[in-house]
């Protein structure tokens, strides 16, 4: 098989914080050991709630921070590594779209300008093709050529998200990395969005990993997808696998919570994750998920034991993956 | 700011017919509003006007600032000598605000030329220190680290300073040595020398405020956008950055100006500003005072007074003005 067009192994970030008058210093690990690959024209969906490390990872990837261990690998060679114009053009074949379309563009900057400046920075467009550019982007991703001298206040979020789509596609990326790229837009904009990055991938070929909490969207958009809780990837499988066959109990509860219409709004079947997320700061020893695991509750205790030990590594990183999980019908988990 | 920002986005494709208004374009609405905003920016151009004018309303009034006129006819040459004789005193046809004590040479030809020195300095000051300013401001904000506690420290150091004092001690030293300069020619000695001094010692409140500016600016997502395709740091500061502080540094220069013009005539009042035969207003201050002429020539010190009162009345409540239609919080629109 040929080399995966990114290869992540290992990939972890702690953040030192210092807090309170004593200035002690604490470890968040908002991304402790990733393991994936991306394909060249292929989308991983990234999932998890809020705080478990989404935006970190793709950040990391972007090499706006630099990962305390591990490796990125782009077309096998190690970003890390890369030398100053190195990654200058490594910077050409990733880019990124923003989670809040809102703070995401500058405010005294036109639309025109904000899609020119990858452009400009990168110096590989010579002015005089630069505007013709950025004409064909705003006409790719849907806006209107006279839009090109007007600042982003003067437009709606699913359309400032189509500028930095345009401004993300400017550079001709190999892989763009969307983090959450609906999450801030109404429903009925999302699914615009949505298809036209879509539509998008399927022209021009280019790979995703997109970050989402919506497990639906996620559906629509992803080949593979790595569900994450608290810096660590709990399973990792195809769309297909993850959706139909879930096999973690921390997917199966989200799935369960999705809210479908055949479950209906009053349904009590489902599962609910207890407790609160544990800080990132001091998660729990062993599995991170079991004090809030509904298969947990069940286990006998010589089987709980287990979870205070290290996951091998693995699609699934459960030690009683098959377990049966607190107030669950069978039912549930299928119904998305 | 506008409606478009608001949560409920439109349906797509139906692009929010909200007026394309820029930051520049919403203050100058809130401006033409204001009626003492409009009074107090047509008196500033109407006095940029008379400085730029100086050569043309002189040659209209038919005289200029260096003639002296000493003869007898002129001053009086008993009892008070120098004193201008009452038909030279005050406004004529000859003479539209009379001629100056002791070497009776046209009080408006020197209040013309006056303005246009005085106004040069204050705004090319003001511009040295916004440059400084934003510059420093900026870098420090942005890189943080190490360049941030130098640029800090130093623009703690000259807030402590006391401006006056070192001003007034630097001033004629520069002006000593700029004597000797193959440039030292006409005004070019006094106007650049306070030009330096006021520019180099003005710089710093506006470098602590940008600083802080940009120290939030510095955390948004855009700047991290920037990054993530490869913009050098120049054009981070400079096309990034520096457009979103410019309202900061526009008001902080329209309330500079009316504090260098007062200044410099501060400066050269105390003689070691603009000195006689160059015309400031601040010159024109210290030749009233000088020889007590103002006690019998009250209209000599009236005339240079006024008009830096009117001016500098002006400079700042137009300040305000900018200041209020640039502040996105004011509630007037
Ligand atoms: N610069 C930082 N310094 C310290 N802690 C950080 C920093 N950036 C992120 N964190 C912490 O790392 C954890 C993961 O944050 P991250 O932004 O990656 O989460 P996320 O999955 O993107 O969440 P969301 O869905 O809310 O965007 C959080 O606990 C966050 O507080
Ligand atoms: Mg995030």
């Amino acid at each position: 098989m040929s080399e995966p067009l990114l290869k992540v192994t290992g990939l972890r970030k702690h953040f030192t914080v210092r807090k309170g008058l004593a200035r002690q210093a604490s470890v968040v690990k908002a991304v402790d050991g990733l393991d994936f690959t991306l394909e060249r024209g292929k989308t991983l969906g990234l999932v998890g709630e809020s705080g478990c490390g989404k935006s970190t990872t793709g950040k990391l990837l972007m090499r706006l921070l630099e990962p305390t261990a591990g490796s990125i690998a782009l077309d096998g060679r190690d970003v890390a590594s890369l030398r100053k114009d190195e990654l200058q053009s490594f910077r050409r074949r990733v880019q990124m779209v923003f989670q809040n379309p809102a703070s995401s563009l500058n405010p005294r900057m036109t639309v025109g300008s904000a899609i020119a400046a990858p452009l400009a920075a990168q110096k590989i467009t010579p002015p005089e093709g630069v505007k013709k550019r950025v004409q064909s982007l705003m006409d790719r991703v849907g806006l209107r050529p006279e839009h090109a001298n007007r600042f982003p206040h003067e437009f709606s979020g699913g359309q400032r998200q189509r500028i930095g789509i345009a401004r993300a596609l400017a550079l001709e990326p190999d892989v763009v990395i969307c983090d959450e790229p609906v999450s801030a837009l109404d429903v009925s904009v999302q699914a615009q969005v949505v298809n036209l990055l879509k539509d998008i991938q399927d022209e021009l070929g280019i790979s995703y990993i997109f970050i989402a909490h919506d497990l639906a969207v996620v559906r629509h958009m992803a080949d593979d997808v790595a569900v994450m809780y608290l810096g660590k990837i709990m399973e990792h499988g195809s769309r297909d696998q993850i959706f139909g066959d879930p096999q973690h109990p921390y997917t199966r509860s989200l799935l369960s919570a999705v809210p479908s219409v055949e479950l209906g709004a009053g349904s009590k079947d489902r599962i609910r994750l207890q407790g609160d997320l544990p800080s990132p700061a001091n998660p729990p020893s062993g599995c991170v998920f079991r004090t809030r695991c509904p298969a947990y509750a069940l286990l006998p205790e010589e089987k709980r034991l287990l979870c205070r030990d290290e996951i091998p590594t693995g699609s699934v990183a459960c030690h009683h993956p098959d377990a049966p999980l607190l107030e669950i019908p069978a039912a549930a988990t299928t119904l998305v | 700011m506008s409606t478009a920002a608001t949560a409920t986005a439109p349906p797509e494709g139906a692009p929010k017919l909200v007026t394309g208004r820029s930051l520049l374009g919403t203050a100058w609405m809130r401006i033409r509003r204001s009626k003492i905003a409009m009074v107090s920016l047509a008196i500033v151009i109407l006095m940029v006007l008379f400085a730029l004018l100086a050569p043309v309303l002189t040659a209209i009034e038919g005289q200029n600032p260096d003639a002296t006129n000493t003869g007898p006819d002129v001053l009086d040459a008993f009892e008070n000598p120098g004193l201008p004789l009452p038909g030279y005193m005050f406004p004529s046809a000859e003479h539209w605000l009379g001629v100056e004590p002791g070497l009776g040479r046209d009080l408006f030809a020197r209040l013309a030329y006056g303005a246009q020195v005085s106004l040069i300095i204050a705004l090319l000051s003001t511009i040295v220190s916004v440059i400084l300013g934003t510059v420093l401001g900026a870098a420090a904000g942005y890189f943080g680290g190490k360049i941030d506690s130098v640029i800090s420290r130093l623009i703690d150091l000259f807030l402590a300073f006391p401006h006056l004092l070192l001003v007034l001690s630097i001033a004629p030293i520069l002006q000593s040595r700029l004597k000797d300069s193959p440039l030292a020619q006409g005004s070019f000695v006094p106007i650049t020398s306070l030009v330096v001094v006021l520019g180099f010692f003005g710089w710093a409140y506006l470098a602590r405020i940008v600083r802080g500016q940009v120290l939030s600016i510095r955390e948004q997502e855009y700047i991290e956008a920037a990054r993530s395709f490869g913009t050098s740091h120049l054009s981070m500061i400079l096309k990034q950055i520096i457009p979103n502080v410019a309202g900061v540094v526009l008001v902080y220069a329209t309330m500079m100006i009316p504090t260098n013009i007062t200044a410099e005539a501060a400066l050269s009042f105390l003689g070691v500003g603009v000195k006689d035969p160059t015309p400031s207003w601040g010159q024109m201050l210290n030749a009233a005072q000088q020889g007590n002429w103002y006690l019998n020539d009250p209209w000599f010190l009236a005339v240079p007074s006024i008009a830096l009162i009117i001016t500098v009345l002006a400079f700042n409540l137009l300040g305000d003005a900018v200041r209020d239609a640039l502040d996105p919080k004011s509630s007037r629109n």
